[in-house]
């Protein structure tokens, strides 16, 4: 029985009494696993994501890493935006030794660090660019790049290959189920592509939305590397299509 | 029938000179040459009008416009004696001295005001109360105040100075994508970490902007400033020429003034490039 690396207890999150994000979340995450959080807008999904990533205090509840409670940021959960938020000021290989810097290692040392890491993801020559000259693909991937060469143990990812384009996406996605089963992490991912959640993930948390809550957990047992086309994989599918379809029909757009 | 390597080399040039589209050889594209055109119109018509007016149709005395060689005369004479010299190191001596002051205040309050609410609330009001009302109109009551010496010129130009580098100042730091805050957090910064390594990065184009656009204020400033209580500098140079009608010495009083202040500025804009040349410029 692995052990369970994030435990969320109770949480809820409102800022009015007619604004309420969350009601009452309980999920055990196991360590290494690739939790996907799944949902339509208003569910709920970014904001619970922020909260393990400590960004925002629940309302009620609590959250608990290796047993001890979030209480703010730390560089032991990493996270990659959806914005990339990379630094434009500083060039890709300045961006992953951030973290390196922020821990006052020798200036040598975070440039070896932040090389590897640079290699990992892929973009060992592109060290000396700024953002402002890379691709999408490319500066999400320096964004994981400098998210990992901290170490974290929690990898929290929020939307993050929402702004590239379906072929990037993929590639993005292969990538990135790579990185994680050469160094493994527990990994929080947050989506709203069925297919994405399917492809990636050990175990899919669809939420509810109005108020966002957890509607029901999927585990997948699919062995990687996964076939969209597999009849596994499409049933799956079809069968979280209509949960989230009741979802979303309760935002009244269908 | 092709034409020779060497017809087509000329062909380029010679098709420029007409007006024709010419890539190749830059200096004879048409756009450039009318640039250069414009310039030398200019000049044409100041020595045509000047000329004219002096020799064959009489409009007006002659003394109140001279030729652009009588200028550049009086000038060569100045610069030989020295004279010129003395009144610009005496102005920029002005300039750099108050918009130093100007910088220094102008950062300060600038990034206090930026990171605290509080200090916003209780000191940005009072500011921009003050911010319409021309400097110029302040000029009289800080010689009053501060004597006919250097003290009132420097004053006065870190007053004009300080606005426009406070409120870029301001905004940089108020408005740093809440993003980059949080990544940092992420990767371990401490509040200090996070303002030394993301609210200074991030607010220095505005703030390098805001000190762009406060030199160049002291430099227009400081002529109004020299025209009241100064025997020093181009302002009180241009302003002095009056008792003579020496229009020569007012025009070259004006043309160094903005040749100064082309070169700062245009040296200041290629250090700013330098700093921020992770920039995506869109255009220059």
């Amino acid at each position: 029985m692995t052990a369970t690396k994030i435990r969320i207890e109770g949480v809820s999150k409102w800022y009015t009494s007619d604004a309420v994000a969350l009601e009452r979340v309980d999920l055990a995450l196991a360590q290494n696993s690739f939790t996907c959080l799944l949902g339509p807008s208003g569910c709920g999904k970014s904001t619970l994501l922020n909260m393990i990533a400590g960004f925002i205090e629940p309302t009620e509840g609590r959250i608990l890493v290796d047993g001890v409670e979030v209480v703010g940021a730390s560089p032991d959960r990493g996270v990659v935006f959806q914005e990339y938020a990379l630094f434009p000021w500083r060039t890709s290989l300045d961006n992953v030794a951030f973290g390196p810097m922020i821990r006052r290692l020798p200036r040598t040392e975070q440039r070896a660090q932040a090389q590897r890491y640079l290699a990992l993801v892929g973009l060992a020559e592109h060290g000396e660019k700024f953002p402002a000259e890379l691709s999408g693909g490319m500066k999400q991937r320096v964004a994981i790049a400098r998210a990992l060469a901290n170490g974290p143990s929690v990898l929290l990812m929020d939307e993050p290959f929402g702004a590239l384009d379906a072929q990037t996406r993929e590639t993005m996605q292969e990538e990135l189920l790579r990185i994680w089963q050469q160094d493994r992490k527990t990994v929080v991912f947050v989506t709203h592509s069925i297919s994405e959640a399917l492809f990636l993930g050990d175990q899919i948390v669809v939420m509810a939305t109005r108020p966002g809550s957890v509607k029901e957990v999927i585990d997948v047992k699919l062995k990687h590397p996964r076939e969209r086309s597999a009849p596994e994989f499409v049933e799956l599918e079809r069968r979280i299509k209509h949960l989230v379809r009741e979802e979303v029909e309760k935002l009244g757009i269908v | 029938m092709a034409p020779s390597t060497a017809q087509a080399r000329l062909a380029p040039a010679r098709a420029g000179k007409r007006g024709g589209a010419a890539e190749r050889n830059k200096v004879f594209n048409a756009p450039a040459l009318r640039r250069v055109a414009s310039i030398l119109i200019f000049f044409l018509l100041w020595y045509a009008a000047s000329f004219a007016n002096a020799h064959l149709i009489r409009l007006f005395n002659p003394i109140l416009l001279p030729t652009p060689d009588a200028v550049l005369k009086v000038g060569i004479a100045m610069a030989l004696s020295g004279e010129l010299l003395r009144h610009i190191l005496a102005s920029l001596s002005r300039v750099v001295q108050g918009f130093f002051i100007a910088a220094l205040l102008g950062v300060l309050v600038g990034t206090i005001v930026g990171r605290s609410r509080i200090f916003e609330d209780l000191v940005e009001p009072a500011v921009e109360l003050l911010r319409p009302i021309p400097p110029l109109a302040f000029l009289p009551m800080m010689v009053l105040w501060f004597g006919i010496g250097e003290a009132s010129k420097v004053g006065f130009i870190a007053y004009a100075a300080f606005f426009p580098i406070f409120t870029t100042t301001l905004e940089g730091i108020k408005y740093v994508d809440p993003l980059l805050i949080r990544a940092a957090a992420s990767l371990g910064a401490s509040e200090r970490d996070i303002f030394r390594y993301v609210v200074v990065p991030a607010a220095l184009p505005n703030i390098l902007t805001g000190l762009r656009i406060g030199f160049g204020l002291s430099f227009f400033v400081i002529v109004a400033a020299e025209f009241i209580a100064a025997d020093s500098g181009l302002g009180f140079m241009i302003n002095d020429a009056r008792t003579f009608f020496l229009v020569s010495n007012m025009l070259l009083g004006a043309a160094v003034i903005g040749v100064i202040g082309f070169f700062f500025n245009s040296g200041l804009r290629r250090l700013e490039a330098r700093l921020l040349r992770w920039r995506k410029d869109a255009r220059r």
